[in-house]
């Protein structure tokens, strides 16, 4: 059962209008390194200098990584990745 | 002795939706014991555990409030009729049109008389009267809540008009404040409501958000939301956050100490990383479902029932028609809320962000 991964709306363009990626990947870190090969530049719009950008969080099932390993959090089968940028609009 | 008596709307669920029932005492105290007996439930409505008259509930004979003439001990006569009034702030005995108004809201258990006066004592600051403020001020001004503030500076545009249903198409051109205000008084002219026709800055804002209770986050740009967490963090106030885009949602409420808008995004984007709502639009009717989740986190903190988003931020994803909620929580090393603070007072948001509160009257109106 392969890593579930919601994209936000903001990144769909990216991934050519995909909302949900499957991949199997053993940490975060790999999880976007795999999306970027398939999905080029999809790993700069939330990493810069090898750390998470300060305004995206991603949540691994419904804890946020910043708070676990950061991205090199290990992933398991069957788990969920949702990644959340903040948003502006009112 | 017989007597006729009055029963309000919020306590006709008990007397089988009957205004006027007859019965029988000696005495007010003797009528109510009467009247507990034979309409299970409306004891609990007319005495405390104590056995005493609830205080928001008012007995008139002929007319007269019974504090005037004998209390619950106040003699009766056939013929008289006595009267259980429900009051809400300030003592002001409630009107037939608010007994009425509020009706279904007083004979919920969890709101009650009491829950109604509470909403009524309220004051909520909304800031934005765009996508998010809509629903939400139209639904804070039909439950009753005393006072609304709006804070916008903007007026009414044609493209607005796609999801901000607080403003009409003969709006067009005015200030967003004065259509909204006009809106709720043709919802429930019983709100006030307060105009701050103006941007939210660092310089006006500590002199607008500690006057209210609750601060309802429905702004545009991040340089908003940051002064907006930050203030409200100052100000010891809560904070109901809502953001919007394309066919996304977020929602959460931030109880000071327990985590702010900084924990969860400690640095806002860099300018034209993160498109606006003006440059890649938003499904009109997501900020509805938004604010309306918002006004009912706002109700929800009034009446101290239930669980707020505290620690948790909703996500809802119009597209796959998904909610979903994840952990959020205080981030010790927060400059604003952790455990060694760096900000003390209000900063240059518009040099954090990189961008000005407002790019223009277009995106602004988002």
């Amino acid at each position: 059962m392969p890593i579930e991964v919601r994209v936000p709306s903001v990144l769909q363009s990216v991934t050519q209008g995909q909302q949900v990626l499957h991949y199997e990947s053993p940490t975060v870190r790999d999880l976007l390194a795999d999306i970027d090969r398939d999905y080029p530049g999809f790993r700069d719009q939330l990493v810069e200098d090898g750390e998470l950008r300060r305004f995206v969080n991603i949540f691994l099932n419904d804890e946020d990584i910043r708070f676990l390993g950061q991205l090199d959090t290990p992933i398991e089968d069957g788990d969920a990745i949702a990644i959340l940028p903040a948003l502006a609009g009112g | 002795m017989p007597v006729k008596v009055y029963i309000p709307t919020p306590l006709r669920a008990f007397t089988e939706s009957r205004a006027f029932v007859d019965a029988a005492g000696a005495d007010v105290a003797g009528v109510l014991r009467d009247l507990e007996q034979r309409f299970p439930g409306l004891g609990a409505r007319v005495f405390d555990a104590d056995r005493n008259v609830l205080k928001e509930l008012d007995i008139f004979v002929n007319g007269q409030e019974i504090g005037a003439l004998g209390g619950v001990e106040t003699s009766l006569d056939d013929g008289d009729e006595l009267s259980l009034i429900p009051i809400l702030a300030g003592g002001a005995v409630m009107t037939s049109e608010q007994v009425d108004r509020y009706s279904r809201h007083m004979i919920m258990d969890q709101v009650g008389p009491m829950g109604q006066r509470k909403i009524t004592s309220a004051s909520v600051l909304a800031i934005g009267a765009g996508g998010l403020g809509s629903p939400l001020l139209a639904y804070l001004a039909a439950a009753g809540v005393g006072t609304i503030g709006i804070v916008d500076f903007d007026a009414v545009d044609l493209s607005n008009l796609q999801r901000q249903i607080i403003h009409d198409t003969d709006d067009i051109g005015r200030p967003k404040v004065d259509s909204a205000a006009d809106r709720i008084a043709q919802i429930n002219p019983n709100v006030a409501v307060v105009k701050h026709r103006e941007p939210l800055t660092s310089e006006n804002a500590m002199a607008i958000i500690p006057k209210y209770d609750i601060i309802v986050n429905g702004a545009d740009n991040f340089a908003t939301r940051y002064l907006v967490n930050d203030a409200s963090f100052f100000a010891d106030k809560p904070l109901v956050d809502g953001s919007i885009f394309l066919f996304e949602g977020q929602v959460t409420t931030f109880i000071p100490n327990k985590g702010c808008y900084r924990c969860l995004y400690p640095s806002p984007p860099p300018p034209g990383m993160v498109p606006s709502c003006a440059e890649a639009g938003v499904l009109g009717v997501l900020p509805g479902t938004v604010g309306t989740i918002q006004a009912t986190e706002v109700l929800k903190l009034i009446l101290d029932v239930g669980e707020p988003l505290q620690n948790r931020l909703l996500l809802y994803d119009a597209l796959a028609m998904e909610f979903r909620t994840v952990k959020i929580r205080r981030d010790p090393k927060c400059p604003l809320c952790g455990d060694d603070p760096t900000v003390f007072e209000l900063i240059d948001y518009e040099a954090f962000c990189g961008s000005p509160f407002h790019e223009g009257a277009v995106a602004a109106s988002v």
